[in-house]
């Protein structure tokens, strides 16, 4: 059922008016494409909240734009507008037909169209550095594709349960960063947060677990953090390769 | 040599041309009350399949057999396609097409059109130049937009109304014949000039479309 795309199509870095396996449209100058992050996981878990607060924490350092991808509205998009994080021009809602995995995983068509396209309309006024892509609320299996993204954000929280972590599954064992939400609530919901990230580590080998608490002053810093970090090696490896 | 097994690959539903977001009008249907169990359901992809579906046919065979400049062919789809919500649907999935097949089937053919419509030709007009990169032929074109035009309503209902999956794919079985008729047809008239491709309108899929487009919520882009 499920195809395996990264061999497959490797026109991951070409647009369809391009050569076959021409270079992505980015800078002016053709040195570089944004970097791809994809931000997975369960509904509710805080994907937009923490599209929205990485976007307000990194925008004055590095040129951003984001892709949502919504189960049958246009939420998550009208939200970020809403929140005027961004300029609307740097904001695409992709439609999934009630199927958020199938659009990035399986069939990434539209969302590969809609990150080039924004990097076009980019291209003229310096380009971008950062595409963030917001999987729609799905179940733990959910992973986006190679040919899609360059890294994944896992957003789980402690209200779904601590025996998320220990259940384990795609998203949480695989993503580059298993984020643990909303630990604010954890005295409410009776878990342990620490005992939590302490289950993620077995499954996730040497990939980083991080606690946030959007609700609080600048905490979506690990998650900063740990972007800014992907973000200089991106640029230092797309600088050598000039 | 015959070469059949490339159509197999082509038409299969997991064929990662960003059809599974598209309900063929099948979701604006659901909505007004018109198709409402498998019954319904056939009724509507017989009438997309004899109005909409022969167009995309008539087409794509054309693309395929390669005796017209796509550009031209592209034309004739939007004179065939009134509603430009329509129009939009069809060279966005035309372009994801384009992506999927130059992976695929690499061709110059491709490539020309892909330079040439950046923004996405018309889907049917793209199928028929990937048909015959894929060895194919305009006939094996003809089906492939003919089935399309069934199975994606088809599939989208299944999700809508929670139908019986077993039901929905006997709603498609029994199109067969008319598929067939459908193909050969639009084959045939590939033999005419590009004014007499098929041209049959479904004023009712246009109208909705527009209405489909507007909806603040709603499960498939189309
Ligand atoms: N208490 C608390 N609430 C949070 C936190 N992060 C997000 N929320 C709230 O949780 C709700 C869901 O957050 P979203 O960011 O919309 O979640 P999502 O993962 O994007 O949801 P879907 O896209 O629908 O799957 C919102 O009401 C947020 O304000 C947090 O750290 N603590
Ligand atoms: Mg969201």
């Amino acid at each position: 059922m499920h195809k395996e795309h990264a061999e497959a199509f490797p026109q991951r870095h070409s647009h369809s008016a391009g050569p076959p396996l021409g270079p992505a449209p980015g800078r002016p100058d053709g040195s570089r494409r944004a970097l791809r992050i994809g931000l997975g996981g369960p509904v509710g878990s805080g994907k937009t909240a923490t599209v929205a607060a990485l976007c307000r924490t990194l925008r004055e350092e590095f040129s951003l734009a984001v892709v949502t991808n919504d189960i049958y509205t246009r939420e998550d998009a009208a939200f970020l507008l809403r929140a005027a994080v961004l300029a609307p021009e740097r904001i695409t809602a992709v439609e999934t037909g009630a199927c958020p995995h199938t659009a990035i995983r399986d069939d990434i068509s539209a969302n590969l169209e809609a990150v080039e396209d924004l990097e076009r309309a980019a291209a003229p006024h310096g380009g971008l550095d950062l595409v963030l892509v917001e999987s729609g609320g799905d179940n733990l299996t959910a992973t986006f594709s190679r040919g899609l993204v360059d890294a994944q954000i896992f957003v789980i929280d402690v209200a779904a349960g601590d025996d998320i972590p220990r259940k384990g599954g795609p998203g949480i064992t695989t993503a580059d960063l298993l984020v643990i939400n909303k630990t604010d609530l954890a005295p409410y919901v009776g878990c342990d947060p620490a005992a939590m990230a302490a289950d993620a580590k077995t499954q996730r080998g040497r990939l980083p677990v991080v606690l946030t608490s959007l609700n609080s002053e600048d905490g979506v810093a690990p998650v900063a953090d740990w972007t800014r970090t992907r973000l200089e090696a991106w640029q230092q490896r797309e600088t050598v390769s000039q | 040599m015959t070469v059949a097994a490339a159509l197999l690959v082509l038409t299969d539903g997991r064929f990662p041309a960003g059809g599974h977001a598209h309900s063929g009008g099948a979701e604006a249907a659901v909505r007004a009350g018109r198709v409402t169990d498998s019954a319904t359901l056939e009724d509507f992809c017989r009438g997309r399949l004899h109005t909409a579906g022969l167009v995309a046919s008539g087409l794509a065979a054309a693309a395929a057999a390669g005796v017209h400049d796509p550009r031209t062919l592209d034309e004739a789809a939007d004179a065939r396609t009134p509603s430009p919500a329509l129009r939009r649907t069809s060279r966005r999935l035309g372009r994801q097409l384009m992506r999927a097949a130059r992976a695929a089937w690499p061709s110059p053919a491709l490539d020309a059109l892909a330079a040439a419509r950046p923004q996405g030709a018309h889907q049917p007009v793209v199928l028929g130049l990937v048909v015959a990169a894929a060895g194919l032929t305009p006939q094996d074109g003809a089906y492939a937009a003919a089935y399309e035009s069934v199975s994606g309503p088809a599939t989208a209902a299944v999700r809508l109304l929670a139908l019986d999956p077993f039901e929905a794919t006997a709603v498609i079985a029994r199109l067969a014949p008319d598929m067939d008729g459908v193909a050969g047809e639009a084959a045939e008239a590939v033999r005419g000039g590009v004014d007499a491709l098929p041209a049959a309108s479904a004023p009712l899929l246009e109208v909705t479309a527009e209405q489909h487009a507007a909806w603040p919520v709603r499960l498939f882009a189309s």
